[in-house]
């Protein structure tokens, strides 16, 4: 296997070790995936409060409870958090965790490119919250926070603008984020393309491990142009450079033009995750194979191309004109028809099975509906003159919190519930679960759905407060009713969390009965996954070597003893396997090289001087890497 | 598909498509690398009949001058090509050699630009004089950089086989660096055909 290239290291001993230092040297995919998924939460909290905040501000007219300035800030930051903060590495942190499990591999192609990625993500998110108290004048009451939206429309995010320190935090805060992005979008497709198991085919690979691929792909291709645009707004606001300064002759479009490019993918890099979670979970509690595997698979793929094509639908009102607006019209609604395709396929799985109607399948359908839903929304304002109407209001916000909360974080959300046994060998408790849906299902809906009506009636979003007697009062109020809901489901989620981490009912190796490669180890998976590499015969291969069909084509148990004899199935798992199989050696260099990134944006901000220090910082890492005694990546 | 199957490297044919996986990630990193500077070089497209005060291009432009350095990059590739060549031979010193004038070739190529640089700065260029400036300094600053990461590698390599670190086991090391190093210089051919030679009618 290839991940035995270059690792001379006995890891056997290296990896039972616990402690902060063994946290912060780890590089196995699962740590890193469990750092990932955590660090996520946390920002999810901050995100979450940012939410709250701005739910308090517009519950009534004529709010006081922030003032315009603070308001800004608290969108912006609230935009960038969930987006960058809270998604991407929610659901890069899943495919740390499942994508070597699935494929049978012993871990990602270059694990300390991994625990790279990792360390820069937290150090960008550190760094851009930094900004709130270190951007302007805290000890004045002022919050230094970015104040642009998460979008940073420039020119309105230049200087004479955007005074202040904010929206530099911002720009090299995402220019951090996006480095981390990348680093990880490489190394996942060459573990999928590279690493897979014998027998796995592309046309084997767990759902997951497809829509995982096609979203590294959409990584490395939209983060150098999001990249390229924050370097001309660095060079723009730092050097006096003129790309966005329209009196020089700079064109005010040109970021949107850049900004949308990566954003549109960008979007499905958010959504692509959670489609391959739900594929995971419902054929699992159908008890049935996912319904039309090939077609699932492919118009994944064509989300992944057509989302190039769709960029200028968050633009038909700048003056493109009406060729330009028709043809982006037509591309975007050609885009849900794939994504249509899985909606249909995902309820042709359920359809005559026996579904179980645990937390895991309750989240996906409440994706399934909800996402359909934000979906339809999506369609109405690829409709030129129909956009009109809705561009900068509050239906925009409901569509996509419809998609990106109900859709992309109700998936995450049933596989936070599907693999958590997995992880921790422990069960979260069905009952407070089943809580928790229920709380951010009802929350959710008395969240967004009125603002679909606050919208169609004309509130304008990033407004900070409206005037009375406009008719907006009842529907805001509901809606920040229904935000609370929300928050107290996710308390529900924290304690049922944090309890079932200690006192969780013990889950086994298999709990759900599953079907993909990762049930087939013990849980939590020793550090080497698979004593021995599975050999893969057909698509949900743990299933086939647990069921065999009879005559009617109803799945009937294998004999115990029958399907065991290869030595890897987890009840035959023993507890000193694995001494002889060689894991590569922990390193504190991807720290080190990653710790170089945040200093240097410091010294951008406050002193030039520590742009070198930070470039040494990184080159001492990067060198430290390559000359360590592991090689291979 | 790289053409040869250098010795020493025999587990790349372990992985499913048969290529190491640090070749397939530089490619993927090339890939996105296209998308860096493809944004770049179409800012400055965009831009390139936008300026409202000069300089303008061509009143700075020296073409005859920027073709050799342009030339000068170009045969660094052949050096490249022939320091491959050498450690898969298994002539360590016959790579270093190459691997040394590559690196000269890079350094030549970077003393052009900072002398251009220089020059376009003395005739009131800079990043905030206009457009052109902005986006002239930023496209080929941004391929200076990468010519200098290429620099620097070529160095570390030639520095790790004295030291003894880099064998004739390690070719792809060296292919790796090639694959970089080519890669560069293709991105200045495109820019110094679309930036310097092809000028607006």
């Amino acid at each position: 296997m290839a991940v035995s290239a270059g690792t001379i290291q006995h890891g056997a001993t290296e990896h039972s070790e616990s402690g902060l230092w063994s946290w912060l040297t780890t590089v196995d995919h699962k740590r890193i995936g469990i750092l990932y998924c955590v660090s996520a939460l946390v920002f999810f909290l901050v995100g979450g409060i940012e939410a709250l905040l701005i739910r308090i501000q517009l519950a009534q007219p004529n709010g006081t409870f922030l003032d315009q300035d603070s308001y800004n800030r608290i969108f912006t930051m609230h935009g960038t958090t969930m987006i960058f903060l809270v998604i991407m590495p929610l659901s890069t942190g899943f495919i740390n965790l499942l994508l070597p499990l699935m494929i049978g591999a012993r871990d990602v192609a270059f694990p300390r490119l991994n625990a790279f990625s990792y360390w820069a993500f937290l150090f960008g998110g550190i760094f851009l919250n930094a900004s709130f108290f270190t951007g302007g004048n805290i000890f004045e009451g002022e919050l230094g926070a970015p104040d642009g939206g998460w979008f940073g429309y420039a020119p309105l995010t230049l200087n004479q603008y955007s005074p202040g320190d904010g929206i530099n935090y911002w720009m090299l805060g995402l220019q951090i984020l996006g480095i981390a992005t990348m680093a990880g979008g490489f190394n996942f497709i060459v573990t999928t393309l590279n690493m897979r198991a014998p027998g796995m085919s592309l046309l084997r690979m767990p759902l997951f491990v497809w829509m995982a691929l096609v979203t590294s792909f959409l990584m490395i291709f939209a983060m150098p142009i999001i990249a390229v645009a924050l370097f001309q707004l660095t060079f723009d606001r730092i050097f006096d450079a003129n790309f966005f300064n329209p009196a020089a002759g700079a064109s005010p479009l040109l970021w949107q033009h850049m900004f949308w490019l990566f954003g549109h993918p960008e979007v499905y890099i958010l959504i692509l995750p959670a489609f391959g979670i739900v594929s995971e979970v419902l054929p699992v509690f159908s008890r049935k194979p996912l319904f039309g595997y090939p077609f699932v698979v492919f118009s994944g793929v064509a989300i992944g191309f057509m989302s190039w094509g769709v960029w200028a639908h968050h633009m038909y009102t700048v003056g493109l004109g009406s060729i330009a607006n028709s043809a982006f019209g037509i591309s975007t609604i050609l885009i849900a028809v794939p994504t249509g395709v899985k909606i249909f396929n995902w309820m042709g799985t359920m359809w005559g099975g026996s579904i179980s109607f645990k937390t895991p399948v309750m989240f996906c359908l409440g994706f399934i509906t909800m996402f359909t839903i934000g979906g339809l929304t999506g369609v109405t304002h690829s409709m030129v003159p129909s956009d009109y109407q809705q561009q900068d209001t509050y239906y925009i916000v409901a569509h996509f919190h419809q998609v990106l909360f109900g859709g992309a974080l109700f998936g995450l959300f049933a596989g936070v519930y599907y693999w958590f046994p997995k992880f921790t060998g422990r069960m979260l408790s069905e009952t407070w679960g089943q809580v928790h849906f229920w709380l951010m299902f009802i929350g959710f809906n008395l969240t967004f759905q009125p603002m679909m009506i606050l919208g169609l009636m004309g509130m304008p979003r990033r407004i900070s407060s409206y005037p009375e007697d406009y008719g907006w009062d009842l529907w805001n109020m509901i809606a920040t009713l229904g935000a609370f809901t929300i928050a107290l489901g996710i308390l529900v989620f924290l304690i049922n969390f944090i309890m079932s981490i200690r006192n969780g009912e013990e889950s086994g190796p298999d709990p759900w009965d599953g079907r993909t490669l990762e049930w087939s180890i013990p849980s939590p998976p020793p550090h080497y996954n698979f004593a021995k590499i599975p050999v893969v015969h057909s698509i949900d291969e743990f299933w086939h070597r647990k069921y065999v069909e009879d005559s009617k084509g109803i799945p009937v148990p294998v004999p115990k003893g029958a399907a065991i004899a290869t030595g890897d199935h987890g009840d035959g798992h023993e507890e000193d396997e694995g001494h002889d199989i060689h894991m590569p050696a922990p390193s504190y260099m991807p720290l080190i090289a990653a710790a170089g990134l945040p200093i240097v944006a410091i010294g951008l901000l406050y002193a030039y001087p520590l742009i070198a220090v930070g470039a040494i910082v990184g080159l001492v890492g990067l060198y430290g890497w390559v000359l360590e005694p592991v090689g291979g990546d | 598909m790289a053409m040869h199957a250098p010795a020493g490297e025999s587990h790349a044919l372990d992985t499913n498509t048969g290529l190491d996986n640090r070749k397939l990630l530089m490619w993927l990193f090339l890939a996105s690398e296209c998308l860096f500077f493809g944004s770049f070089i179409a800012a400055f497209l965009l831009y390139r009949d936008r300026n409202v005060v000069g300089p303008y291009p061509e009143d700075l432009y020296d073409i005859p001058f920027t073709s050799v350095s342009s030339f000068v990059l170009l045969m660094s590739s052949l050096t490249m090509v022939l320091a491959l060549a050498a450690i898969q031979r298994g002539n360590l010193q016959a790579m270093r050699v190459w691997l040394i004038a590559t690196a000269l070739l890079g350094i030549s190529f970077l003393s052009g630009q900072a002398f251009e640089f220089t020059e376009f700065w003395n005739e009131g260029l800079s990043l905030d004089q206009n457009l052109f400036g902005t986006t002239f300094f930023v496209l080929t600053g941004f391929h200076g950089a990468h010519v200098s990461v290429g620099v620097l590698i070529l160095l570390s390599l030639v520095d790790a086989s004295w030291r003894g670190k880099l064998t004739t086991d390690h070719s792809l090391a060296v292919e790796l660096a090639g694959l970089y190093w080519h890669f560069v210089d293709i991105v200045w051919i495109v820019i110094f055909t679309l930036i310097y030679l092809i000028q607006p009618a």
